[in-house]
C-alpha cells in the first residue's frame, strides 16, 4: 500500500476518534457539579425569572443528549461556543492566543530537538565516556523535574538575582520596539520559558538518540562504512542519524500532549498570554465552553500529532511498510 | 539498585513517621515568623502564613506518594486485567479493549485530568482515580503482548492438558511471567502520577486541608523576589522523589534486558 492510502486510512482512523473526544469532554464536564446560569449571572442573588430567561437564552434549560447534537452539529460548523465568562465566542479567544502557545511550544521542541539529538549523538560516540556519563546524568535529572518548577528557579536566578531577564509576559507592556531591536526584546522574553518547556524534552531525545546510535554504531554496515574510509562526521550523519531519525520521530510526535501539558504549567510561570494560561483563567472562572473548547483543541493535537508521525515514520523508516 | 531502593525506604520512613518528625499541624503557621529566611528554628525558613517549610515537606510526602502509589497500583490493576482479556481471548475481545486503550491514550492525561478536578473538586480519592483511569492502558498493552505471545507456549499447553481451566492459567502459568515488565512500568507510573498531582497543586487544585509540595509551589509563585526557600525545597522534593522512581524503573528493566547481564 502506498504511503497516501496509508495516510487516508489513518485519517479514517482518526474521524471516530475525535468524535469520542469530543462527546466524552462534553459528558465530562457537563455532568459534573456546577451551574453555567451562576458564573453567567454571578454569585448575588438574582430575580428567578432573570435566572430563568439566561437559561433559555442559552439553550441550558433542553436535556443532555439535545445539548450535545447541538454541541456536535456547531463543532462540525467550527463554533466552538460562547465563553459566558469571556462574553466573546470561544473560537476567537483561543485564536487570540493560539500565536502566543505556537512560539512557545514550537521554540521549545526546535530547540529540544537539536539540542537533543546534538547531545544524544556525541555521547554515544564514546559510550560509557565521561561526556556520556553526563549527558545521561543530566538527563535522568532534567527528565524527573518538574517543568513548573524549573520555570521558578530560573526566574529567581535570571531575573530576580541576576536581573538580566525579564520574567512575566511575551513583550514589553508598551509594545514591541520596530525592527530588530523589537525581535531582541522578543526573544529575550522567550528565553526562559522556552529552555524551561524545553528541558525535559531535551532529556528525553537525548536519550532516545543515544540509545539507538549506540546500537548503530556497533552494527556492521557501519564498520563497512568505517572500512570504506568513510569520515566520522559522515558515518554520524549519514547513518546513524537516519537510523535513529525514525525513533527519534515518534518520541517528539508522541508527546504533544504531554508538550501541551507542559506549556500551560509553563504559560501560568511565566505569565505567558497563551491557551494555557487562559485554561488556568476557564478553570477559575467555570468557563465550560472555553475549557471544552481547549480540552478538544488539544485531544485534536495530540490525535493529529500521533497520525503526522506515523506517517512521517513510515517515510522514514521503509522497513515498516 | 541498592542506591534508589535506600532513597525509597528514607520517602516511605518519612511519610508515615510524619508525625512524630515534624508533630503538630504543619498547616497552623505562626505570626511572628513570616516569610523566614532558613534559622535553627526553621532550617529551611517558613512560608507566607509563618509555616515551618521542613514540616509542610514531611507532611507533603504522604500526598505525593499516596497519590503516586495508589494510582500506580489502581491503573496497574486495569491495566493487568484488560491486558490479559485481549491477550489470551483475542478476536473482538481484544480488538474492543485495543481500541478503548487507544481512546485512552489519546487524552491528554494533564489537561483532562486538570478540569476533571476542576469540576468535581479538590480531593485525593479523585485525583487517584482520574490517574488511574489514564494511564491503564500502557500496561495492558505490555500485558496483551507477552500473554499473546505465551498463549501457545507448551507449558501453557501442558497445563491445558493437565485440566486446568483458563483464567487458572492466566493466573498462576502465565502472568508470573509478565510480571518483570509490569513491575517496570509500575514504578516509571508512580513517577508520572507524582509529577501530575503536583501540577495540579501548583494550578492551585490541590486539597485545601493537605501540605502538597505542588500547592506549596503555588504560593512559591507569588514570593519569588522575596522568599526563594519556598521554591527551591519543595521542588527540590518533587524532583528527587520523581527520580527515585524513574531510578528504580530503569534499574529494574536493565536487570531484565537480557543483553545488559
Amino acid at each position: 500500500m502506498g504511503l497516501l492510502g496509508y495516510t487516508l486510512r489513518r485519517l479514517l482512523h482518526a474521524v471516530p476518534l475525535l468524535l469520542a473526544v469530543a462527546v466524552l469532554n462534553f459528558v465530562l464536564i457537563a455532568a459534573a457539579p456546577g451551574d453555567p446560569v451562576t458564573a453567567l449571572v454571578g454569585d448575588f442573588p438574582a430575580p428567578p425569572d432573570y435566572v430563568a430567561k439566561v437559561r433559555l437564552d442559552y439553550g441550558l434549560d433542553q436535556p443532555m443528549p439535545v445539548r450535545l447534537a447541538r454541541y456536535l452539529g456547531h463543532l462540525a460548523r467550527g463554533d466552538l461556543g460562547y465563553s459566558f465568562a469571556n462574553r466573546a465566542p470561544v473560537a476567537s479567544l483561543v485564536a487570540e492566543r493560539l500565536g502566543a502557545t505556537l512560539k512557545l511550544t514550537g521554540t521549545a521542541l526546535g530547540v529540544a530537538s537539536l539540542l537533543g539529538v546534538a547531545l544524544g549523538l556525541a555521547a554515544a560516540r564514546r559510550a560509557g565516556g565521561l561526556l556520556d556519563r553526563a549527558v545521561r546524568l543530566g538527563a535522568t535529572a532534567a527528565y524527573a523535574m518538574p517543568e513548573f518548577w524549573l520555570g521558578q528557579l530560573f526566574i529567581l536566578a535570571f531575573a530576580v538575582w541576576l536581573g538580566w531577564l525579564p520574567s512575566q509576559g511575551d513583550g514589553p507592556l508598551r509594545g514591541a520596539a520596530p525592527g530588530w531591536a523589537g525581535v531582541i526584546e522578543g526573544l529575550r522574553y522567550l528565553l526562559l520559558p522556552a529552555t524551561a518547556l524545553a528541558l525535559r524534552y531535551i532529556a528525553l531525545i537525548a536519550r532516545i538518540t543515544r540509545a539507538r546510535a549506540v546500537e548503530v554504531l556497533r552494527a556492521e554496515f557501519v564498520l563497512a562504512a568505517r572500512a570504506r574510509g568513510a569520515s566520522e562526521a559522515r558515518i554520524l550523519l549519514d547513518h546513524v542519524l537516519r537510523n535513529a531519525a525514525p525513533a527519534v520521530l515518534t518520541v517528539i510526535g508522541y508527546n504533544a500532549g504531554f508538550l501541551l501539558a507542559g506549556s500551560a504549567l509553563t504559560e501560568t510561570v511565566f505569565g505567558w498570554p497563551g491557551i494555557g494560561r487562559l485554561l488556568f483563567d476557564s478553570i477559575a472562572a467555570r468557563d465550560t465552553p472555553t475549557m471544552l473548547a481547549i480540552l478538544l483543541m488539544v485531544s485534536a493535537t495530540v490525535v493529529l500529532a500521533n497520525l503526522v508521525t506515523d506517517v512521517l515514520h513510515r517515510l522514514l523508516d521503509r522497513r515498516v511498510a | 539498585m541498592r542506591l534508589p531502593l535506600l532513597a525509597l525506604g528514607l520517602l516511605l520512613f518519612c511519610a508515615l513517621a510524619a508525625p512524630l518528625l515534624a508533630p503538630g499541624d504543619p498547616l497552623a503557621g505562626s505570626a511572628d515568623a513570616l516569610l523566614a529566611p532558613l534559622s535553627p528554628g526553621h532550617p529551611l525558613g517558613t512560608d507566607d502564613l509563618g509555616r515551618d517549610l521542613l514540616a509542610l515537606l514531611i507532611h507533603g510526602s504522604r500526598v505525593s506518594l499516596a497519590v503516586g502509589l495508589a494510582s500506580s497500583v489502581c491503573s496497574l490493576a486495569i491495566g493487568v486485567l484488560a491486558g490479559a482479556v485481549a491477550g489470551w481471548l483475542g478476536g473482538w475481545a481484544d480488538a474492543a479493549v485495543m481500541r478503548v486503550a487507544e481512546f485512552f491514550q489519546t487524552l491528554p492525561r494533564f489537561v483532562l485530568a486538570l478540569i476533571v478536578i476542576a469540576l468535581a473538586g479538590p480531593g485525593i480519592g479523585k485525583v487517584i482515580a482520574v490517574i488511574a483511569v489514564l494511564a491503564w492502558p500502557q500496561t495492558a498493552r505490555v500485558v496483551r503482548a507477552e500473554i499473546a505471545a505465551l498463549r501457545g507456549a507448551a507449558f501453557v499447553d501442558a497445563a491445558r492438558l493437565g485440566g486446568m481451566p483458563g483464567p487458572a492459567i492466566v493466573l498462576r502459568e502465565v502472568l508470573p511471567q509478565v510480571a518483570g515488565p509490569v513491575l517496570v512500568l509500575a514504578a516509571l507510573d508512580v513517577a508520572t502520577a507524582i509529577l501530575l498531582e503536583a501540577g495540579l497543586g501548583f494550578f492551585g487544585l490541590g486539597d485545601p486541608n493537605l501540605a502538597s509540595w505542588g500547592a506549596m509551589l503555588n504560593e512559591a509563585q507569588q514570593y519569588l523576589r522575596s522568599a526563594w526557600w519556598m521554591s527551591v525545597f519543595p521542588g527540590l522534593a518533587i524532583g528527587a522523589t520523581v527520580l527515585v522512581f524513574n531510578a528504580l524503573g530503569d534499574a529494574a528493566a536493565a536487570s531484565l534486558d537480557p543483553r545488559g547481564r
